[in-house]
């Protein structure tokens, strides 16, 4: 086993490496993996598409599916709901050529793709028909992975109709066992190399076990297809030749880099003076430490609050290097006028709107670049007003990738207009048409006589209880608050006009009013890889009474809330609020003890904003993409976090079991729809489903094989 | 009688705020003014006792330090009383051995051997507690002796006669002896504090308790330094107030809201709350909000001590404490009126408001989240509360309520 493992070791990173090197004729721009971006303007997908059908050969994307290959106008027929009218199917189009075809005018990227996974065999080539295959191991191997037994297959398939334009690619690559086993043990491995080894073992167990059932398959497949490939090969063949001698090197570097990317950044740690010193000099706002700062949070930002603001609000008009929306915002959120993900997500991201509309590049300068830099400085600026949530720096994260992903040639106008429909979307898709689809599978969740808890104010429970409500379904709403913030209250009266029947109490009555609850349903200012949920402060304390009372809750957060960081607990990572609201209590004259104590030096106030709830006390996320168990987390983060949008859909999957009858459940909980080109929501390990004629498939990286009509085909997620 | 009336009038009124240490020095005032007749003195001051407390309970049955002691109270006349009779069978044994055959005649008038049987009887319902146990073997094998035998009437009654003036002073000597312990209860608890608050410490506690404040403060006294974070409590926001004398005596405070204490539990060493009342099968109960931390503290494994006094053992089980212990506070104290009168239209419409306010006042934590308890009289497991309280309460008060048929 031992040494198995070890020669994979060795020979995975180089098979990303062939996969990569195919794609290097890709514009330089595009080939990077880019941080989540979900959306992608028309203009931009037009424009750049065909662009890269130009290019003598279709090559298959390096390594992540948000690539711009994908990139097809959408086409009205094969939408679901229409929440993302221009890139939703892209990359689900892709699955089967004749969708495509038909619905996309620009040649449809249908590529199969296999990692070492798909067909890999002790002479796997005999098993292919000649004519199928361009016979590239003599030509490849060598270049790319020089003595190594590996062989790489790669097929071009083009879309029937336009096959001359070189639609597609399918590459297959085909490793031998021996070889794998024959190759020495590289000494050290670094972690995104360790990472790609165990995937490379995932995909190699998948291709063991499809190796034995669906080898015919896929040699049909192969034979179907080979028909179309045969023309351009030669093509190929050339282009492979010259890019495998001049894009090696540079190619395993920048696979590594995106590794690295993945890896989230480490934070910014308040206790590191340094740091601190040249935040300080960079910063507009020039805040003053807190007087008592509480020792266990000394990484975390802690400084006198009120008095910023209107030092802040007089510099008004002395900033003339803050454009004054994102100003305006910045002063909003320090005063807490915006408060809530989504609110603050939304502001943002209108301000950059604003500022980008008002932007003109200087001279002697690139766009994107300098784009990119003022960005970072507004960033910093609303960082320095009130820290970023995990929602607010995945948008800007998008905003930036989109930002470099502009090509020079575009003009400056086009370049903003494209950037402008690209926020909007964002916002439309990932914000609001997210909202609607949580508040859709939620209601699922409401029956009859139902008694719902909730804490504080969530924007997306609210449109639960609301929607519920006009459904005319017969509920009844406790509203849990806290101090300091009592958000509960706003949302209460909000509740109360509209006529929903509600409990109003504080969170230490959790136990007592517990009793009589038959769901909680709780909103997330984040939702972290490893399930834990980050929530205001409080969140967790019902989560657990609600475990203990053994009563479901129900997490509703919208995907581009997800965050590949982990976290055990709350105080590695918070939000210090103004400690002064936690020695008056509004409305409460009597409670005064805490006058003029808080300057001694032995009284801390701790005001803190959010707490981790652990994944145990959550029984459900309901997100964009369907619910799924929090387990399920880190599937939603890497599957739809590289950028692209994949179709959801509202049926409960295992609701209706009819409808997914031709559906193919996939281990790690994805649901596959092959006849639909859809990729739903997810099944509970813990509760498979049942009556359903499919088996249960693994899936390797970014590649599974579904059974079809008693057909196998292969496709790339 | 009167005047016990009258004060028991006022104490009930007042009784919102009543300690345990009132409701005692109040039974004292009435068994101090109750005349005892000769007969049964025992049974008279129990009634006495009884009816008064049955008015106290039934005031504010929330209120359980009130009923303990109207329970210590009841079981201090009847220990005394048992005290006493064993005093009496011991001298009347002497006799009892030489006139066996005579006992036909007298037993009409032994109306006190009567009463003796009745307390030994008593006591033998009385939970076995190893003490009584071992007190209690030669009593109850004194029993069919005395039962028919009798001391010459004229002796007796004047032995009656000063051992009723003696039973009601010992019963009131023994009732001080409780208010002492009452208010010593803190500093006996206190001392405790060393052996369980080390060095650098980090200790929680929520809303405020005058025991806990005593307990931190004896172990800053003694040198330790630790650090103390106090979740404030609402909606009375006690810990305030507890925040605000830590920090005058030295300690370093931490005072964090009620959301945050899963938080911060997890930086915790060790939960330190005071009780409203324990319950004998272990559970707790406390300020609203506890429960909440006792979970948090078992979810982390920390150590969720509870600090109580003797007083606060309550002989009974609950049953749905959640609701049938609890008091419904103000909604006032969450809600301005003011501020929500827009949505508060009660009556009109529909017919049942929209709008419900829940402001509990207590929460039960259960057994298995306490890890200890400290009283006066030491440390003990929830388990073996049941156990404590056989100490010191007898079976027969644990309802107080006058019979239909009283005794005499």
């Amino acid at each position: 086993m031992d040494s198995r493992r070890s020669s994979r070791a060795v020979i995975d990173p180089k098979v990303r490496q062939v996969g990569f090197f195919t794609s290097a004729p890709l514009p330089p721009d595009r080939t990077q993996s880019d941080p989540p971006d979900p959306i992608r303007s028309p203009p931009l997908a037009d424009a750049s598409s065909p662009g890269n059908s130009l290019s003598p050969v279709m090559i298959p994307p390096p390594r992540h599916p948000s690539d711009s290959l994908l990139r097809l106008p959408h086409s009205p027929s094969d939408a679901f709901p229409p929440p993302s009218p221009t890139t939703t199917t892209t990359s689900l189009g892709d699955f089967s050529d004749d969708v495509t075809a038909a619905s996309s005018p620009p040649p449809a990227a249908a590529r199969v793709r296999g990692r070492g996974s798909s067909v890999k065999q002790q002479g796997a080539a005999s098993s292919f028909p000649g004519g199928g295959f361009e016979v590239p191991p003599s030509v490849k191997a060598p270049s790319s992975v020089p003595a190594s037994g590996l062989t790489t297959v790669s097929v071009v398939k083009l879309p029937p109709g336009i096959s001359e334009n070189a639609g597609g690619s399918v590459s297959v690559e085909v490793q031998s066992d021996r070889a794998l086993n024959s190759k020495p043990l590289k000494e050290k491995t670094s972690k995104a190399e360790r990472r790609a080894i165990q995937e490379a073992q995932r995909a190699a167990k998948a291709a063991a076990k499809a190796e034995g059932i669906k080898t015919p398959a896929v040699t049909a497949l192969a034979n179907a297809k080979s028909a179309k490939s045969t023309k351009p090969s030669p093509q190929r063949n050339d282009s492979a030749v010259v890019v495998a001698a001049s894009e090696k090197k540079g190619g395993d570097r920048s696979v590594e880099k995106d590794r690295k990317k993945d890896v989230p950044h480490p934070r910014m740690q308040y206790d590191d003076k340094s740091r601190v010193q040249k935040l300080k000099k960079r910063s507009v706002v020039k805040p003053t430490e807190a007087r008592n700062r509480v020792e266990l949070f000394r990484h975390l930002p802690q400084y006198e609050h009120g008095t910023q603001l209107p030092v802040l609000q007089s510099k008004f008009f002395q900033l003339d290097t803050l454009h004054p929306a994102v100003y305006k915002v910045g002063l909003q959120y320090l005063s807490g006028d915006i408060c809530g993900g989504n609110a603050r997500c939304i502001a943002m991201l209108q301000a950059f709107q604003e500022a980008i509309r008002d932007y003109s590049t200087p001279p002697a300068k690139t766009l994107s670049r300098d784009l990119t830099a003022k960005i970072s400085s507004y960033v910093s600026f609303l960082i320095d007003c009130r820290p970023l949530s995990v929602s607010m720096g995945n948008a800007i994260r998008f905003l930036k990738s989109q930002i470099a992903k502009i090509p020079i040639s575009l003009s400056e106008s086009e370049a903003k207009a494209t950037l402008h429909s690209d926020i909007e979307r964002f916002i439309n898709e990932k914000i609001i048409l997210a909202d609607r689809v949580i508040v859709k599978h939620a209601v699922t969740k409401i029956r009859d006589g139902d008694v719902l808890l909730t804490y504080g104010s969530s924007s997306a429970v609210e449109m639960i209880l609301q929607h519920a409500h006009e459904l005319g379904k017969q509920f009844r709403v406790v509203i849990v608050d806290s101090r300091p913030k009592h958000e509960g209250k706003l949302l209460l009266r909000r509740l109360v006009r509209k006529g929903l029947s509600c409990t109003y109490t504080h969170i230490n009555a959790i136990s007592y009013i517990m009793h009589e609850v038959t769901r909680v349903f709780l909103g997330a200012s984040s939702v972290l890889s490893n399930g834990t949920v980050y929530s205001r402060v409080g969140t967790a304390c019902v989560a657990m009474v609600a475990y203990g009372f053994h009563i479901p809750v129900l997490v509703c957060c919208e995907a581009y809330k997800f965050h590949e960081r982990v976290q055990l607990d709350s105080i590695c990572s918070n939000e210090l609020g103004d400690p002064d609201s936690i020695s008056k209590v509004p409305g409460r004259e009597d409670i005064n003890h805490l006058d003029g104590w808080d300057k001694s030096e032995n009284l801390q106030l701790l005001n803190l904003i959010y707490d981790a709830t652990p994944s145990d006390y959550v029984s459900l996320i309901i997100t964009d993409y369907g619910m799924i168990p929090p387990t399920s987390v880190p599937v939603i983060v890497r599957e739809y976090g590289r950028g692209q949008l994949w179709i959801y859909e509202e049926c409960d999957p295992l609701a209706s079991p009819g409808r997914c009858s031709d559906a193919v459940f996939f281990v790690d909980g994805l649901i596959f729809y092959p006849s639909q080109h859809l990729v739903l929501s997810f099944w509970f390990p813990d509760r498979p489903p049942s009556g359903l004629n499919n088996d249960l498939l693994e899936r390797s990286d970014n590649f599974v094989t579904v059974a079809e009509n008693g057909n196998f085909t292969n496709f790339e997620l | 009688m009167p005047d016990t009336q009258a004060l028991v009038m006022t104490f009930l009124t007042s009784l919102k705020n009543a300690t345990a240490r009132q409701t005692a020095e109040l039974l004292r005032s009435v068994i101090s003014q109750q005349r005892v007749p000769y007969t049964n003195q025992a049974g008279a001051l129990i009634d006495a006792v009884k009816a008064v407390g049955e008015q106290l309970i039934a005031a504010n049955p929330v209120e359980l330090a009130v009923g303990n002691i109207v329970r210590r109270v009841l079981h201090i006349i009847r220990e005394e009383d048992l005290s006493l009779t064993t005093a009496a069978i011991g001298e009347l044994n002497l006799s009892a051995v030489s006139d066996d055959e005579n006992d036909d005649d007298r037993d009409g008038n032994t109306t006190l051997s009567a009463a003796a049987v009745a307390a030994a009887a008593r006591s033998t319902l009385r939970p076995p507690s190893l003490q009584t146990l071992l007190e209690d073997t030669p009593v109850s094998a004194a029993v069919p002796q005395t039962s028919s035998s009798g001391g010459d009437s004229e002796g007796k009654t004047a032995d009656k006669s000063s051992r009723s003036r003696k039973l009601k002073h010992d019963v009131i000597e023994a009732v001080n002896e409780l208010i002492q312990d009452i208010v010593t209860c803190h500093e006996q608890i206190a001392e405790q504090a060393v052996e369980h608050i080390h060095q650098n410490e980090v200790i929680l506690t929520l809303g405020s308790s005058r025991t806990v404040s005593e307990f931190l403060f004896a172990a800053k006294e003694k040198k330790r330094s630790f650090r103390v974070f106090v979740a404030e409590g609402a909606p009375r926001y006690q810990g305030h107030l507890l925040a605000k004398e830590l920090v005058a005596r030295g300690l370093q405070t931490t005072l964090i809201t009620d959301s945050a204490v899963f938080a911060m539990i997890s930086r915790v060493n060790m939960v330190i709350v005071g009780a409203h009342a324990v319950m004998a099968n272990g559970g707790v109960i406390a300020p609203v909000g506890m429960n909440l931390v006792a979970l948090a503290a078992q979810k982390h494994a920390v150590p969720f001590v509870v600090l109580a006094g003797s007083h606060k053992l309550c002989p009974l089980y609950p049953h749905n404490p959640e609701v049938l212990l609890n008091e419904l506070r103000s909604p006032s104290e969450l809600l301005d009126f003011g501020e929500f009168s827009d949505c508060m239209d009660f009556g009109s419409g529909s017919g049942s408001p929209l709008l419900h306010v829940v402001n509990p006042a207590f929460d039960y934590v259960p057994p298995k989240l306490v890890s200890l308890f400290i009283t006066d009289a030491g440390g003990h497991n929830p388990s073996y509360m049941y156990r404590l309280i056989a100490d010191y309460y007898s079976a027969d008060d644990l309802v107080v309520q006058r019979r239909a048929i009283a005794g005499n």
